[in-house]
Order: structure tokens, then sequence, then C-alpha cells
């Protein structure tokens, strides 16, 4: 498996499609945690869907002031149907172009496969990753790290 | 490996004998497919092991994508309070394909339970921070989708099918 950014390191920054004219970049949430879930990608055709889970839970993030950032290397009008489809609340970056660059400055880029990992990292508001988990490719990791994660931050 | 973290208690919804050696916990969505295949499959289980197996049976509702979840998982409440939780849990997957509010009202009149009543705790909302504690829970427990189960509080993550379920449950006996 990969071996993705630890705990402690200061998290690359990016700015990436959330639509088709509209950038985000991870220095513009500075000042609140950030929740940056990586996935192998869109249409996913089960109920179990990781991104379909986050999107109930996103009240939860809410309490601690966190943003949830989806990404994969599907380009902006795929995630554009799959946001709509799937009713999500929440941005879905593009790792299109060059493909998986940012995926691969966290070591969470699968080569072979040319998608990303199933990988997870919380980032304080200081910019700072202080959890990270990444799951086998075919296990949907849940929720419960990242919610314990962003209790110990509050602590 | 993702561990039960609420533990089995009065409030929670069980089949069987509390002291039974394996427990089986399912988080569910009524509205799922995958949980709707899996319930005529969680009866064999339990009656293959018999007495040696309780069931318990909790809400994850996905609400974004299975409109008439909540609701369900709403009237499945309102029925445990009238001590019918499993008649209108099983009726309510047997009736999968129908799920809504005119339907959840025909169930409760043919469990003789008040269809004004339960129309009324539907509208107030009276069961949604019973069903909210389940989804929270099971998220804090590493529930990832639905169904998923816990075997003595160990998150179960082969296929939801018989054989592989049988199996793990006949390690713990």
């Amino acid at each position: 498996m990969a071996n993705i950014l630890p705990p402690g390191t200061l998290a690359p920054d990016f700015a990436l499609h959330v639509t088709p004219d509209q950038k985000l970049s991870l220095s513009e949430l500075r000042g609140q945690p950030v929740i940056m879930a990586f996935y192998p990608a869109d249409w996913s055709p089960v109920c179990g869907d990781q991104m379909a889970l986050y999107n109930e839970l996103l009240p939860e993030f809410q309490k601690f002031n966190a943003e949830l950032l989806g990404i994969s290397v599907d380009g902006v009008w795929c995630h554009e149907a799959f946001t709509h489809d799937r009713h999500l609340h929440f941005p879905l970056l593009a790792d299109f172009e060059p493909k998986g660059g940012v995926a691969r400055k966290y070591g969470a880029y699968r080569e072979g496969d040319g998608i990303c990992e199933r990988a997870l990292f919380v980032i304080d508001k200081t910019g700072k990753i202080i959890w990270s988990y990444c799951s086998p490719v075919a296990v949907n990791p849940g929720a419960d790290g990242i919610l314990q994660a962003l209790e110990d931050l509050g602590k | 490996m993702a561990e039960l973290k609420i533990p089995i208690s009065a409030k929670d919804h069980l089949q069987g004998d509390a002291n039974a050696p394996v427990i089986l916990v399912e988080y569910g969505d009524y509205e799922c497919p995958h949980c709707g295949r899996a319930y005529p499959m969680i009866k064999r289980v339990q009656k293959h092991f018999g007495a040696k197996l309780a069931f318990v049976f909790r809400n994850f509702p996905l609400n974004q994508i299975h409109p008439n979840a909540e609701a369900a998982a709403e009237t499945a409440e309102f029925a445990a309070e009238n001590e019918r939780f499993w008649e209108m849990h099983d009726a309510i997957f047997e009736n999968q394909e129908s799920l809504g509010l005119e339907v959840f009202l025909l169930l409760a009149e043919q469990l003789k339970l008040s269809s004004a009543g339960l129309r009324e705790a539907l509208e107030s909302g009276k069961y949604a921070s019973r069903v909210k504690s389940d989804f929270i829970g099971g998220a804090r427990s590493g529930v990832n989708g639905t169904p998923t189960f816990f075997i003595n509080g160990d998150r179960f993550d082969g296929a939801p099918e018989f054989d592989e379920l049988v199996a793990e449950i006949d390690g713990r006996m």
C-alpha cells in the first residue's frame, strides 16, 4: 500500500477545479480543519459508497467547523454529474491535469491503476496533517477515524 | 478492525437471548436494496443457529439517496413503542418496492396500530432523535455503508452472504 503523508507533515498546497470555471486551493481554507478524502472513482455502484456516507455526516463534520473535500482523478463534468445524481453537498475536486498530481504529493496515487488510493487526511487550521489513513482500495474506511481525529483536535 | 462503540442495551431491538454466545448487529437502511436482499438471508442465519444467536437491528438511513429511509426507520420505532418492532421491521422490508407514507400507514393499520398516531409521530419527528442517535453511533463504530454487520462487536468486512456470515459466526461459537 502507498506511503501516504504521515501526521506532523505540512499539507502540500494545491489549486484544483471544483466546477468547470472555479478553482479551490487548500490555503483558502486555513483557519479551519479540513478533511481530504481521496477516493478511486465516481460512480461506485453500491449504497455503501464512501461519498454518500460522508454526505450524510456533513452536519457532524460541521460541528467541528471542518470542511470536507472529496478528490479523485475524474474530470469536472464527471464530478458535476455525480454530485447531482447523489445529492452531494460538499465539493469534489478534479485531480485531472496533470492526472493525479495532487494525489502523488500526498502519496495517495496508485501508479499502475491510474487512480487515487482510498486515503484520508485530517488537516488542522494551521495546515498541518494531524491524522492520515490509507484503506485497502476495496474497503470503504467509514468515518470513525475522521470523527475521532476531529474530536482529538478539539481537546 | 472497526469495533462497535455503542454497547447493546435495553434500548436496542433484540431478537433472541441477550446472553446468547453470539450477537449479530445490523446497521441497516429500509430502502437500501442490499439490506432488502440481506433481510431473508438473516432469517436463514437465525434459523441455522437457533437460540445460540441473537440479532439486533439499528438504523442507518442514507437519506440523501433514499428519500423514504428516514420515515421507514421512524415508522419501525413507532411500532417499537407499541411492542411491534419486529413485525413492522419485517413488513417494511417485505414492501421495500413501494415505501412511502401510504404504505407506512397501511402497515400500521395491519398491525392494529393507530395510523393517526403514526402520522402525527412522523410529522412531529417524534422518533427522529432515536434514529439519529443510532446513525451517529454507527458512524462512530465504523459503519461504512448498508448493511454493516458486527459480530460480537467486531465489524464484519466480508460479503453479506449466508455462507460467509455463517462461517464467521461459527468461528465465534
